[in-house]
């Protein structure tokens, strides 16, 4: 008889800090001592603390265990499962006390305690790759439902009460999304799931696929019913083995339970899907490019309309939802739209899920109902800024979004509130920013992202989008004008307005929500030539304090280039010369300052 | 699948089994899992305990968990009955007879019985 269970993230990052190993241990050590009868081992799909990871999770006491290495496990088996006896030192800490005493359950800790589990319910809870466990959890009882007890219609009316509005980004009205494609008469209609995560920064599609696979598969048999459609396709990009992998094995057991296939729940509704694996370009994520590229040919996006919803996919009338959208539907059928349109805002109702990313303590995944103040998705359950640094913005929406400033830190997080802002939802990643980001070496990243990325069909995204780029080259050089800003600003409204697909449309936003909030930054670069966070090299000066030089040479012996010289200088107190560096030769590499052992060293 | 009611048998079939997930019930029955406990047979009392609780359909209700040393080693197997608003129960010396006897009258029937408790015993 199990009388414990021993849960072990294998979601992408436990896995690549080494659960794997953890997991192997765990069945070693558990057979060694005789309990393979009473506990058992589960692999699980991600917590969202990935920061901490490997995470493991003892029930039924919750205990949770961050940062297992595979030599702990011996004395978790032998403490914790043979003598009840829990293990402090490896135990979770966020309360704040100085040590753990006792248990520490993960629903305790802060992290969780803001969250609202709904997309994320069973990530982490239950073995993704047994549709058994997803059936305990009520899995496919809402597919049940639907196709016992509902018309089309009834399925339709239902999302759309709820509220829910597409995560992929653009917040479109998903009840009203299946509403224009239902009606279209057709010998094929098509469901598809974009699971082609793009964002920098953005893992919770990969989380949900890897963590509850089935959920998907449920979702879209809803919709595909709703719509009138028995195909669908799932667009995965094919960096996530372990979601690839998982998908697949859960379509497969679908299709052995007669959940997938022919005349499901005895109703007459057949329906059924196929992965599809993207390789890797960002345009893809854009729905009609992404449909191109399941046909079969270059991953271009073409003009809308006509629309997804009468000519999508194979010119067939489709509907396309995001991973997170889909993982919604299961609940809304179950527990009523009243229940979903209870949480969140009066325009965005439900939760959203946020990649935190960047300089936060808790890197990982949450999920919090809509209409959570930046601050406490920062402050309470990102932990805060590490070492003490100062909060400076937050990114969201990765190269198609903008930022959020410390001044709007008390923004209630919804989709009007950020496009308000300048900024967007899109697909959930947050990326947080502290005194030490440069804004507009920022604002350059994410434009070599889009130059590179942009799929070349249209002129204004093709061109436009380098011509900005070299401008916030020649900006972090130190070669820029005042009058550059106001021909960014003019280049980035031209290229929103005239670009074909929503990549082009935002991919100058990281640039227009920086100058806005951050315009004297881009002045400081522009007029005094310094970089005011210390990051573009180019406006960098290193220089040595000779007072504080003790003229060890350290420095010197470090520099690559060999400009640190020797001067004739000693100052009070000291028995050797002070070094200076010639700034002509100087590379900037920053190494004679982190030699320093004197702090004689400065860059500004 | 063909029907909600084969649907509903798999997830009954499975819901003892992900149900230790769910968190700490309102009942927690803890046994003391130390040296001097499993030298005294705490494993035979705790294997009941789970078995027993499973049977009677009571694992929506009862947590059955571990600890450590409670500090009255010669009173080893010691399981202790925790319920929200009611005092704690101690019982000493378990075997896993006893422990089928407690789930049956005390969790279930809700009767303490006094002649297993620490109180009971003729110190």
């Amino acid at each position: 008889m199990i009388r414990s269970h021993v849960l072990i993230c294998g979601g992408t990052g436990c896995t690549s800090s080494g659960s794997k190993k953890v997991q192997e241990e765990f069945r070693k050590n558990i057979e060694s001592l005789g309990l393979a009868d009473e506990v058992k081992l589960v692999q699980t799909g991600c917590f969202g603390l990935c920061a901490l990871g490997p995470v493991v999770i003892i029930h039924p006491e919750g205990t949770f265990y961050s940062r297992v290495k595979p030599e702990d496990v011996k004395e978790i088996v032998e403490e914790h499962l043979l003598k009840g006896r829990i293990v402090e030192r490896l135990v979770y800490n966020d309360t704040g006390a100085e040590e753990v005493v006792g248990n520490v359950a993960l629903g305790d800790t802060a992290f969780y305690k803001s969250q609202n589990r709904v997309v994320l319910r069973n990530c982490g809870v239950i073995n993704p790759e047994s549709i058994d466990e997803y059936i305990a959890m009520d899995g496919y009882a809402a597919l049940g439902k639907v196709l016992t007890e509902w018309k089309p219609e009834d399925v339709i009316k239902c999302v759309t009460d709820s509220g829910l509005r597409g995560r992929g980004g653009g917040g479109f009205p998903t009840g009203f999304k299946w509403s224009l494609c239902a009606p279209n008469k057709a010998p094929q209609k098509y469901v598809v799931c974009n699971a082609d995560e793009g964002d920098p920064g953005a893992f919770m599609d990969r989380s949900v696929l890897e963590g509850d696979p089935h959920c998907i598969i449920e979702a879209m048999a809803i919709a595909g019913y709703a719509i009138g459609a028995t195909k669908g396709y799932v667009y995965v990009r094919a960096e996530y083995p372990i979601a690839v992998s998982r998908l697949q094995k859960a379509i497969d057991q679908a299709r052995e339970y007669g959940l997938l296939g022919k005349n499901i729940f005895d109703s007459g509704f057949d329906f059924d899907l196929e992965i599809r694996l993207g390789a890797g370009a960002f345009v893809c994520g854009e729905e009609t490019a992404l449909m191109t590229s399941i046909e079969g040919n270059r991953g271009e996006p073409r003009p809308r309309p006509p629309y997804p919803a009468v000519k999508g996919l194979y010119n067939s009338p489709t509907v396309e939802n995001n991973v997170e959208t889909f993982a919604n539907i299961p609940q809304i059928i179950l527990r009523g739209p009243e229940w979903f349109a209870s949480m969140g805002t009066e325009k965005s109702k439900g939760t959203k899920v946020f990649a935190l990313g960047g300089k936060i303590k808790h890197t990982g995944l949450v999920e919090i109902p809509m209409g959570t103040t930046l601050r406490t998705i920062i402050e309470d359950i990102g932990g805060g800024i590490p070492n003490g640094k100062k909060f400076k913005a937050a990114q969201t929406g990765g190269p198609s979004g903008g930022c959020i400033p410390a001044s709007l830190m008390d923004t209630e997080v919804d989709y009007d509130n950020l496009t308000a802002i300048g900024c967007m939802m899109g697909s959930g990643g947050l990326i947080v920013m502290d005194e030490d980001n440069c804004m507009v070496d920022m604002a350059k990243f994410f434009l070599e992202f889009t130059v590179d990325e942009s799929c070349g069909k249209c002129t204004p995204c093709r061109v436009g989008t380098r011509r900005l780029l070299e401008i916030l080259e020649k900006i972090t050089k130190g070669n820029g004008t005042l009058e550059d800003l106001d021909r960014l600003e003019e280049l980035c409204m031209y290229i929103k307005q005239n670009s074909l697909c929503g990549l082009g449309q935002t991919a100058p936003n990281p640039v227009l929500a920086t100058l806005r909030f951050f315009r004297d930054e881009y002045i400081a670069h522009v007029t005094d030539k310094k970089c005011p966070a210390g990051v573009c090299k180019d406006l960098l000066t290193f220089t040595i304090d000779k007072d504080k030089c003790i003229g060890c040479g350290q420095c010197a012996r470090n520099c690559p280039v060999n400009t640190i010289h020797k001067t004739d200088y000693v100052a009070e107190g000291h028995k050797l010369p002070s070094y200076e560096i010639d700034p002509s030769a100087c590379v900037k590499c920053g190494a004679c300052m982190a030699n320093c052992k004197f702090k004689a060293i400065s860059k500004q | 699948m063909k029907s909600l009611a084969e649907l509903k048998a798999i997830k009954e079939k499975m819901k003892d089994k992900v149900i230790l997930r769910e968190g700490a019930n309102d009942v927690r029955v803890v046994v003391g899992m130390a040296t001097c406990g499993i030298a005294a047979g705490a494993r035979p009392v705790l294997n009941t305990l789970v078995e027993e609780v499973n049977a009677g359909g009571l694992s929506d209700k009862v947590t059955v968990s571990q600890t450590g040393c409670i500090g009255i080693c010669q009173f080893e197997p010691v399981v202790e009955v925790f319920e929200a608003g009611k005092e704690k129960v101690t019982y000493v010396k378990m075997t896993p007879e006893k422990a089928k006897r407690v789930v049956e009258e005390h969790l279930k029937g809700g009767k303490v019985i006094g002649e297993y408790t620490l109180g009971g015993q003729n110190l």
